[in-house]
């Protein structure tokens, strides 16, 4: 059947700010949908809050709303932009969610407005688990048994019958947040109250626990003629009671029979065709006994997913883009497979290597919360890798983890402690760290049926492990001078890098590759195809591997080598892949060809689409310096841009230039000076730009002399490290000693910096993008709402500035302008400005791409990482008409979204150490709505009226006073601690005290849980009073009260809910806003 | 470990180790690429002759089952893979791979490119080849590659039909039936009354026969070579016409018998070779493909309702349309390159397809023509 023609205009919605369990993949899913609509001749209205996104680029839809994810404000778009159908299905469970609010609320219907790709029933069915435990009872597939409850009685009756271990899990929460495994009944008292608690429907399912056994998950299509597919099946290491986003997975499933095989494939038709969803891509989860082979069902996504992104990119087939054009009524015969061209999409992919995936953690940053790995997923991003066998794949697959020496499965650092019980302990409770050992158990001589025993991991994999420790051992015998090339051949064939082979055999990794280079040993690259190899593919997509016949068969085009950001962080995400793209996209149009080189499943730059040629590799100096030589062996210039991926590709930099490699823009010394405490700050001396005193040490002694000079309070921090990894504020001594042994641990090869830090200064960051001529163009400046002490990736900020004076702003200009043209810079650089006592001090300076690049793209419609690609590549800012600083129409706020809800126990107080993981953005014409929008698109809605409740350090007092008296004006009853409240009460304004938790009760505990409290004002109090905070805190998260832990951001609050008052929240495309700047500037 | 090498009658040769049996094999190299279902694919008759490479690269990881077997033997010439698991890993399975290739005597290479090895047979055409694991020279084993007979011309049926004809479900129950069963999807319908089905073995799967009795039919096999007549003289509902191995154009004894199966009417249904002999017997002609179809995700489009399945693939020959006469119909499409899949005659109950609804391996998109050859042997009377 031919495409649909009654639908013209398409609403699509993304997935908002990157959270646990939500990442890039639904930006990769969401631009790949978008894409495939327009090209189908239709308009595309996208809604996404999430300005770091590629989908919400102006030119990716006709009309773009960086709005929040709302029912109230998506109505509002639907109101205003009339479209004829939905495309719900991309867009993660947020999505979801807001397509089932809008289709109960009646919004859908009374504007004519069809759900495409699923219904809500079909939703329902899907993600209702009472409903779907009866749909799959009605098709006779098993799923475990269960109970359904909605009240802590009713928890208690059921889990008497289901027994322990039991799982819990509640409805309609994102990647199972809430949910959790009880062992005991105390345990399971505390999760089915906090499950209960965190659904949005108040109801929990409890399941019969299936741990242990085995898991995997088939990614499947269906069409509008009932046509299915199978795209590629998945199976978890972890076996069933780790999240499979927590679980090393990989694919294709490689311990069924075709027996088993077809029957979860014959299963997984009659879910898909029972749910109804009846066009796009599912992913169906099922356990298999691992003795029996009894199946059941676990769980069925009528969706997009992490799984559908991770098996698009390791089969080759866009499982998104053809969705959305089933969406639109083609059948999958009708859609040819863009990597074949000659084939259809309606095939199974076949594949003829293997994928494993490896989820990375951020424990290191939430420091008391639980690393044990249960059904609610934990991860923050992951790496694949591809290899021709299971074990090349894995181990390519760690060494992109980027854990340095931490991550060292062989020559892991000497766990001296760990006796036999502990491993075993280590193996039985899963964590981040199990794998690891994992593989000291193997080394330590424990059987494969000893580690079965304890972690279930299948033995196919445990056998795996086992050869590849005795390879190592082999190896580590025989070292690096006496091995023989078989030996050194057999290693690198089982996917050992250099640097293994170098930390097994005591050698550098240098010496390895020359040893390799002598015995003639290089990698080969192959494509990926979809078919493996049966037809002919014209699609670059290609990964490396050591065997015969190479496949690369590169060309003589002048290249950029664009170096990607590697797994999701906290600190390193989604912003540097919107840049890594930007640069591919600008290098193409310029007429290079771009080579993309990432192990990142999740992003848009790891689309085969996106650029010339894609490497999914690891971002080792070894792979990507591989990757160079066989580029460039053809002839032709090859460069690479190592600027715009964080500090992944940035480590890279001098390693690469020094083996010859061309780095393009700002040259890797301009990166390493600024970077160079010394180097650095002789140089702003050298132009006069003020710098909050500082020093280096590489000691304790050495520490205390540097404070001891400059004073405390002061900033501590390891050196080379982006998102504050291991930052630190030190108010004396004692404190200083303590972190000065973490942070050393924490990165070895580097000494600590030590800065003055600027208490209660403001910091504003500042992007610009300068060019060869010395030409600079400010993107933006940026002022923090958050005052100093706070990691700038955690702080909301705005532009264009609202307090600060232009003769400040001025100063920064000429700073930013001053400090380009002595570093040389050409192309991106970020500094971060702090003002206290009406001076400008510069805190750090990056020449690179930074976080804030995407947010100040899309509030200034200039594509700046574009812009900069092309400076970078030898345009000047002249001739891409770029001569003024940029401005904005209206103001545009980003503020921060955080994992806090994930991890309890963890407080939620912010420092320097960044722990949020995305972002959204909100504009408007003033501050305030700009901010109350920003606020509500990261999940935390102001109040307009109620109680605000108010209690802040001595520190904060002589500012609180003026925040009260509006929040009084604004028709708040106000009331406060014991300390705050005398202040008030001394400054006239009558509020009533409230205990604080250790006063006595009731205490304002008990009134947040009450509902009594609409929102808390909440400066730290100081080491005495951490705990009484931090339940604060964290009762108010839980409840969703907004808890506010800065003055300064108390302030935008009171403004943000003044402009809520006096006027309703307006929507405006990106386009508008745009279109809006190039008049004034006319 | 014991080296192996793998050599082709273009000079190309590969050097990996032997998996498998010690010795010499010969024969016509392919690649399969489905992702499980080796076992089948081993022990599948339509493989005599042939070498085959399986295109996923981790094959053995869940060993060797004794009811996931397609025939009483092993039947590839010989077997080409990445790798070969050291262990079995399934709770169904009685031994691993590499004991199972070595006891039945087929010679085996692991750890070579066979991306490489893929990509030359796909581009070029599938090749003659040897593997020998008694440390040959490459030259001669390439020497020897060229020596072996082509498989076009070669009746390679006589080799593997059954020497007597016998009855399934035979006496003491049909092998592998119950994990089948208890795997497979249950038929649409069973036959309304007990059917008949005379079956002539052209190197016929075991599962083509569990799905003929999961759909109530009682089957008598006959030898390839068997008269017509005896296939008429038990009286059948229908007849069947196998799969089997090689080229359909020398099996002139088939072509002629089941042109008279067909004139007398009685509802014939054939897979693979089969189909390819139906259409011998209705007038077409058969031509050899590139490189074959061999795995378990080739797109088929039933015309008559212009639905997809996803059908389990082993031939190398195919019928060429445009020889059929007016009176043949065909009435599925290979989506990959359009070749004939299924073909009926317009005024006889006979129709074929060419790939494998009994799937084993594979998907079970098409077992719905159990039932339309229940529906014809139904209707009959």
């Amino acid at each position: 059947m031919p495409k649909r023609t009654d639908v013209k205009r398409v609403l699509v919605i993304g997935s908002g700010p990157i959270v646990i369990g939500q990442a890039c993949e639904f930006d990769y899913s969401g631009t790949q949908a978008c894409k495939a609509l327009r090209a189908e001749g239709l308009e595309v209205v996208l809604v996404n809050s999430n300005p770091a996104t590629i989908m919400t680029d102006p030119e990716v839809a006709d009309r773009t709303y960086v709005e929040p994810l709302t029912p109230e404000v998506v109505t509002q778009i639907i109101e205003r932009e009339r479209p004829d159908a939905l495309l719900p299905t991309v867009g993660g469970q947020t999505a979801l969610n807001l397509a089932v609010a809008l289709g109960e609320s009646g919004v859908l219907e009374a504007h004519g407005v069809e759900l495409i790709g699923a219904s809500v029933e079909a939703i329902k069915v899907a993600e209702d688990r009472l409903q779907f435990r009866e749909a799959m009872h009605s098709i006779d597939v098993a799923v475990p048994a269960s109970a359904y409850v909605k009240t802590l009685d009713e928890a208690l009756g059921a889990v008497e019958t289901l027994g322990f271990p039991v799982i819990i899990r509640p409805s309609f929460t994102l990647g199972g947040v809430g949910g959790g495994i009880a062992y005991n009944v105390e345990e399971f008292r505390e999760m089915a109250e906090r499950g209960l608690g965190f659904s949005p429907v108040n109801e929990v399912l409890l399941e019969e626990s299936v741990i242990g056994w085995k898991e995997f998950e088939l990614e499947v299509m269906r069409d509008a003629a009932d046509n299915f597919v199978v795209i590629c099946s998945i199976e978890n290491i972890d076996p069933m009671g780790v999240h499979t986003g927590d679980s090393v997975t990989v694919a294709p499933a490689l311990t069924l029979t075709d027996k088993e095989y077809q029957r979860l494939r014959d299963i997984a038709r009659r879910i898909i065709r029972r749910v109804g969803v009846e066009t796009g891509g599912s992913n169906i989860q099922f356990a298999v006994h691992p003795e029996d082979g009894r199946v059941v069902a676990i769980e069925m996504n009528p969706r997009v997913s992490r799984s559908s992104a991770l098996a698009s990119k390791a089969t080759g087939f866009p499982i998104a883009k053809i969705a959305a054009k089933l969406a639109l009524g083609y059948h999958l015969d009708e859609i040819p497979n863009d990597i074949t061209r000659l084939t259809p999409a309606s095939f199974e992919p076949t594949i003829d290597y293997v994928v494993v995936k490896i989820p990375r953690w951020a424990f290191e940053k939430f420091p008391q919360a639980d690393a044990t790995l249960t059904t609610q997923m934990k991860s923050v991003g992951e790496v694949m890798a591809i290899g021709r066998t299971f074990k090349e794949s894995f181990l390519k697959g760690f060494r992109s983890l980027e854990l340095g020496r931490s991550g060292r499965l062989f020559a892991q650092p000497e766990g001296d402690s760990e006796d036999d019980a502990t491993l075993q302990r280590h193996l039985a409770v899963p964590t981040d760290r199990r794998l690891w050992a994992v593989f000291r158990a193997l080394q330590r001589g424990w059987s494969v049926e000893q580690v079965h025993e304890v972690t279930k991991i299948d033995r196919w994999f445990l056998r795996q492990f086992e050869d590849l420790v005795e390879l190592g051992r082999e190896a580590g015998l025989v070292g690096l001078r006496d091995m023989s090339v078989e030996l050194l051949t057999t290693l690198k064939r089982a996917g050992f890098g250099d640097a293994d082979i170098g930390a097994i055999t005591g050698a550098d990794a240098a010496a390895v590759l020359e040893q390799r280079r002598e015995a003639g040993l290089r990698s080969v690259y192959k494509r990926i195809d979809t078919c493996a190899a049966e037809f002919e593919s014209f699609t670059p997509y290609q990964y490396s591997t050591y065997e015969r016949e190479c496949e690369a068969d590169p060309n003589d085009r002048p290249k950029v080598v664009i170096l990607g950001s590697g797994p999701n962080r906290i600190g390193q995400g989604l912003e540097f892949d919107y840049c890594c793209c930007h640069a591919a996209f600008a290098l193409r149009e310029q007429g290079f060809e771009t080579v993309m080189v990432n192990c990142n499943p999740e992003t848009v730059s790891t689309d085969y689409d996106s650029v010339d040629r894609l490497y999914f590799e690891p971002l080792t100096f070894e792979d990507v310096l591989a990757i160079i030589e066989r580029e460039r062996s053809v002839g032709g210039e090859v460069s690479c841009l190592v600027q715009f991926g964080g500090q992944t590709p940035l480590k890279l930099a001098l390693p690469l230039q020094d083996a010859g490699v061309n780095i393009l823009g700002t040259s890797p010394d301009s990166i390493d000076l600024a970077e160079d405490r010394d180097r650095f700050s002789r140089l702003l001396w050298d132009l006069g730009v003020a710098q909050a005193p500082s020093g280096i040490a590489t000691s304790r002694e050495e520490a205390r002399a540097v404070a001891a000079t400059i004073g405390f309070p002061i900033v501590v921090r390891p050196s080379y490290v982006l998102g504050g990894r291991a930052m630190a504020i030190v108010y004396d001594l004692s404190a200083l000693d303590r972190y000065i042994t973490e942070a050393v641990d924490a990165s070895p090869e580097r000494p600590v910096l030590i800065d003055k830090f600027l208490e209660d200064a403001f910091e504003l960051d500042v992007d610009a993008v300068a060019d060869s001529t010395g030409a600079v163009v400010i993107g933006g400046i940026m002022e923090h709402i958050e005052e100093a002490g706070i990691h700038s990736g955690d702080s909301s900020c705005v532009v264009p500035p609202y307090l600060v004076p232009e003769r400040h702003l001025a100063v920064i200009r000429d700073h930013t302008r001053r400090i380009a043209r002595a570093l040389n810079v050409i192309g991106l650089m970020n500094i971060q400005f702090a003002i206290k006592d009406d001076t400008v001090y510069v805190l750090e300076v990056n020449p690179r791409a930074s976080r804030t690049v995407p947010y100040l793209s899309k509030a200034t419609g200039v594509p700046l990482a574009k812009v900069a690609a092309r400076v970078m590549a030898g345009a000047t800012l002249k001739e891409l008409e770029l001569v003024d600083d940029l401005g904005v129409s209206g103001v545009f706020v980003k503020t921060p979204v955080f994992p806090f809800v994930r991890f309890p126990g963890v407080d939620t107080l912010l420092g320097p150490e960044m722990k949020s993981t995305g972002e959204v953005m909100g504009g408007a014409e003033t501050f305030g709505a700009a901010f109350a929008k920003a606020q509500l698109a990261a999940g935390q809605r102001l109040p307009d009226k109620g109680t605000a409740f108010i209690s802040v350090n001595d520190h904060d007092k002589a500012n609180v006073g003026q925040i009260a008296s509006d929040l009084a004006a604004l028709g708040f009853s106000v009331v406060a601690s014991r300390g705050t409240a005398a202040y008030l009460r001394a400054h006239g304004l009558d509020v009533e005290v409230v205990f604080k938790v250790n006063e006595g009760r009731p205490h304002i505990a008990d009134q947040v849980l009450n509902g009594q409290i609409d929102i808390i004002i909440n400066t730290p109090l100081g080491r005495e009073s951490f705990f009484d905070d931090l339940t604060v805190r964290r009762v108010a998260m839980m409840h969703s009260v907004p808890c506010i832990t800065t003055l300064t951001g108390a302030v935008a609050a009171v403004s943000a809910i003044k402009a809520l008052r006096s006027q309703a929240l307006d929507v405006r495309p990106l386009q508008d806003y745009h279109a809006e700047i190039a008049t004034d500037g006319a | 470990m014991t080296r192996a090498i793998l050599a082709l009658e273009n000079g190309a040769w590969f050097q990996g180790e032997s998996v498998g049996a010690d010795g010499d094999t010969g024969g016509e190299v392919v690649f399969n690429t489905s992702m499980t279902g080796y076992q089948e694919v081993l022990t599948d008759p339509s493989y005599a002759g042939q070498i085959v490479t399986m295109t996923c690269p981790e094959i053995g990881n869940y060993g060797v089952v004794d009811d996931d077997v397609e025939s009483r033997a092993l039947q590839v010439a010989g077997f080409v893979v990445r790798e070969a698991s050291p262990i079995a890993s399934n709770w169904r399975a009685s031994g691993t791979l590499r004991d199972y290739l070595s006891s039945h005597g087929i010679v085996a290479i692991a750890d070579i490119d066979t991306r490489a090895l893929t990509r030359a047979l796909r581009s070029d055409g599938v090749k003659r080849g040897v593997i020998t694991t008694t440390g040959a020279d490459p030259e001669q084993a390439v020497e020897r590659a060229r020596a072996l007979a082509p498989i076009e011309g070669t009746d390679l049926v006589t080799q593997v039909t059954c020497p007597a004809a016998f009855d399934w479900p035979p006496e003491g129950g049909a092998p592998g039936k119950a994990a089948a069963d208890a795997f497979g999807v249950p038929p649409v319908r069973r036959a309304s009354r007990p059917l008949k089905v005379a079956a002539y073995d052209f190197g016929m799967k075991w599962n083509i026969l569990r799905r003929l009795q999961a759909h109530g039919c009682e089957v008598r096999v006959f030898p390839a070579t068997a008269p017509a007549s005896e296939l008429l003289a038990v009286d059948p509902d229908g007849v069947f016409l196998s799969n089997g191995p090689g080229d359909p154009a020398p099996l002139d004894y088939a072509v002629k018998n089941v042109k008279a199966l067909v004139a007398a009417e009685v509802p014939t249904f054939g897979i693979c070779l089969g189909h390819q002999v139906l259409g011998l017997a209705l007038g077409g002609a058969t031509y050899k493909l590139k490189f074959g179809h061999r795995g378990a995700n080739h797109p088929v489009k039933h015309l008559a309702t212009d639905k997809i399945e996803i059908t389990s693939q082993n031939h190398g020959f195919a019928i060429d349309p445009d020889s059929l006469p007016g009176d043949v119909t065909v009435t599925h499409l290979n989506l990959y390159d359009g070749t004939v899949e299924g073909l009926r005659h317009t005024s006889r109950p006979a129709f074929a397809v060419q790939y494998h609804p009994e799937a084993s391996p594979g998907p079970h998109d098409a077992d719905y023509l159990f039932t339309l050859f229940l529906d014809a042997m139904e209707e009959r009377r």
